[in-house]
This record gives C-alpha cells, structure tokens and sequence, in this order.
C-alpha cells in the first residue's frame, strides 16, 4: 500500500507547490525596502515648482505616497478609490508624479480630479530610483517615523485597501 | 529668387551640419571610455530589468534601464567598486535583480536542493540494491531436483543440433562479410 502512497504524496506535494508558483504574479517583485526608512528627497510640487515637498515634513504622520503619471493606464483605474479615500480623509495621500511631463499631469489631474494634498515632480525618475520604482502605479505606506511599512505594486484595488492598507493604517495612528 | 534659394539651402546646409554635430556629441559617452563602458555592460548583464524580467539590463530598451545604467556609468565614473554598485541597485530592487543569486539562508534550498536530491537519490539507490541482494537466497537443489536437470541438460547435448540453425545464421553473417 504505502508502494503506491508514497509517490502519490509527492506529487500532490508537487501540484501544490506548482498551483502556488502558478498563482503568483511574477511582476510584484518583494521591495527590499519594507520596515526600511523612506528615502528622503526634496522635489518641486507639482502645482507650485517654487515650491518644494520632503517626506521629512511628514513625521509625526501617517500617510500614502502614491506613484502616478499620466502616462499610466493602471493608474485611470486606480484613481475612484485614491479619490474616494481623499474625501473620505482617513489617510492623506501625496503624489509622485513619475516620468511625466508638467502639462500632462496638470491636465490629468484637472480632468479626472486631484486626489492628492500634493504632488511632487519626479520628472527623470531620480527619487523612483531610490524607492525601486519600476512602474506606475505603486503607493507606500509610510508611518509616523518616516518608516515604509507597505508597498502595493500595481493599482490599490478596492479589496487591498480595505483588507490592507486601512488596517495597517488605522494601526499604525493608534 | 534664386539669391532666396540659395540662403535657404545654405541655411538647411547649417542646420544639417548643427545636427550631425548634436548626434556626434549624444553618441560621445561610449567612446569617452570604452574600458568604463565595458565594466558598465559587463554588471549590466548581471543584472535583470525589472520592466522586461527576462531581459538582462544591458539588454534592455526600457526607460529603468536606460536610467539604470546611466546610474551605474555615473557611479563607476565616481570610483565606485563593482561590489558597490550591485548593493546600490540591490538596496532599492532587491536581490531579485541579480541573476546569480546570493548564497543565504533564504537561498540555501535553492542552492544545495540539488545536491540533496541526488545523495538522497544515490543513498536510496544503494539500499534498494543492497535488500534486492538479500532477496535472492541459495536454494540448493533436491536430488530429484539435480537429477531431472541433469537429464536435461544430458538430452541438449545428445542431440544434433538442427541443420536450418547453422545455416540461418550464417544467411544472416555472410552479407555482411561481403561489406
């Protein structure tokens, strides 16, 4: 009897790990930058180029830094839900705004609403560089101690932020 | 007219001139050092693109690994090791981007799985050869046994051994003697 259970339970210990590796999307690359500080910067914003946005501003605050261009297709369809969640004032959320062009992004934001405090320019991708950015859009949730505590890679879908990100958040301001 | 012509084909002559100069001068990084630039290709192609995974970032045409490895050129031009550089672009990436993976605990099913296996696999190689061996037992033969075997082992040697074998086999060696 065990002649025949034994090979059987290695390939059901092989279709598992094959169904899990299967499951997997292999473009949402683990950031080494989890529980890392949050890279500083000081870059241009976006409405105001004279004036400028740190995230060393934010300490003593939660908040969001999303990645969006207007150039990015994910992010037209992540934008109800940042907008939702702007209005909704749970967690304030500021832009970088990744590969773009000024015009552009001013003329996105006017047409399809601003759901950011701010935006800052990270027109030739320097501080996207320092976050491993390598698409748009990705946010990070940055606690009180500038420290990232999660990176969602691709658009925040109504389930992540609601299983995710508004637990961690509400966590992290108690 | 023609004096108009002319100052226009003189201007477009400028123009043209003013362009092949602006190439020759985008084209410059490469021959500024070609020993740097080899050192830039040869970490590049350590190095995954996280746009295109399966293109190496030498590779690669995206706009992260043209940034990327302007990033390395930069750094390599500021004396930065090749060790360092690799930590530069791993600290913000992760050691997904390395092709050749680090040895760490992490890894160490990846590393030596293989070699895990196949000891595994040899060591149950031997002992299954090892209780075959043991399952086969002298039996000695009864003298019924040995007597019957020896008539017919007696009778094979009696008879004749039948015309057509000989000459069969001798069919089937002699075209390819004639090779």
């Amino acid at each position: 009897m065990t002649r025949y259970l034994i090979p059987l339970a290695l390939f059901a210990v092989l279709v598992v790990f094959l169904a899990i590796g299967l499951g997997r999307n292999p473009h949402e690359v683990p950031s080494p930058l989890i529980d890392k500080p949050a890279p500083a910067f000081n870059l241009a914003q976006l409405a105001d180029p004279a004036k400028s946005f740190s995230p060393a501003e934010m300490r003593g605050k939660v908040w969001l830094l999303n990645v969006w261009a207007s150039w990015c297709i994910s992010c037209r369809d992540e934008h109800p839900l940042l907008l939702q969640v702007a209005r909704s004032g749970t967690v304030p959320i500021y832009g970088l705004n990744y590969r773009d062009k000024r015009e552009d992004a001013l003329g996105w934001l006017a047409e399809l609403g601003d759901p950011y405090v701010l935006s800052a320019s990270d027109l030739d991708a320097r501080v996207g560089m320092d976050y491993g950015v390598y698409g748009a859009p990705e946010s990070y949730l940055i606690d009180r101690n500038g420290v990232i505590r999660f990176k969602q890679i691709g658009p925040i879908t109504p389930d992540v932020w609601e299983k995710k990100i508004l637990p961690l958040a509400k966590e992290l301001n108690r | 007219m023609q004096l108009r012509l002319l100052t226009t084909s003189f201007l477009f002559l400028v123009a043209l001139g003013a362009a092949s100069v602006a190439v020759a001068r985008d084209a410059q990084p490469l021959a500024d050092d070609p020993k740097l630039e080899e050192r830039v290709m040869n970490i590049s192609r350590e190095l995954r693109c996280l746009v295109c995974q399966n293109e190496t970032l030498a590779d690669s045409r995206a706009d992260l690994a043209v940034d990327l490895r302007n990033q390395i050129r930069e750094q390599m031009k500021n004396g930065k090791s090749d060790e360092e550089v690799i930590a530069f672009v791993t600290a913000r990436y992760g050691d997904f981007v390395l092709y050749r993976p680090p040895v760490r605990p992490t890894t160490y099913l990846l590393w030596f799985g293989p070699f895990i296996l196949l000891f595994g696999g040899l060591i149950f190689l031997f002992r299954y050869v090892r209780r075959r061996r043991e399952l086969i037992v002298d039996a000695p033969l009864t003298p019924g046994e040995r007597r019957r075997a020896e008539e017919l082992l007696g009778a094979g040697r009696n008879v004749p051994r039948p015309e057509f074998h000989v000459s069969s086999s001798d069919a089937q060696v002699e075209p390819l003697n004639r090779d």
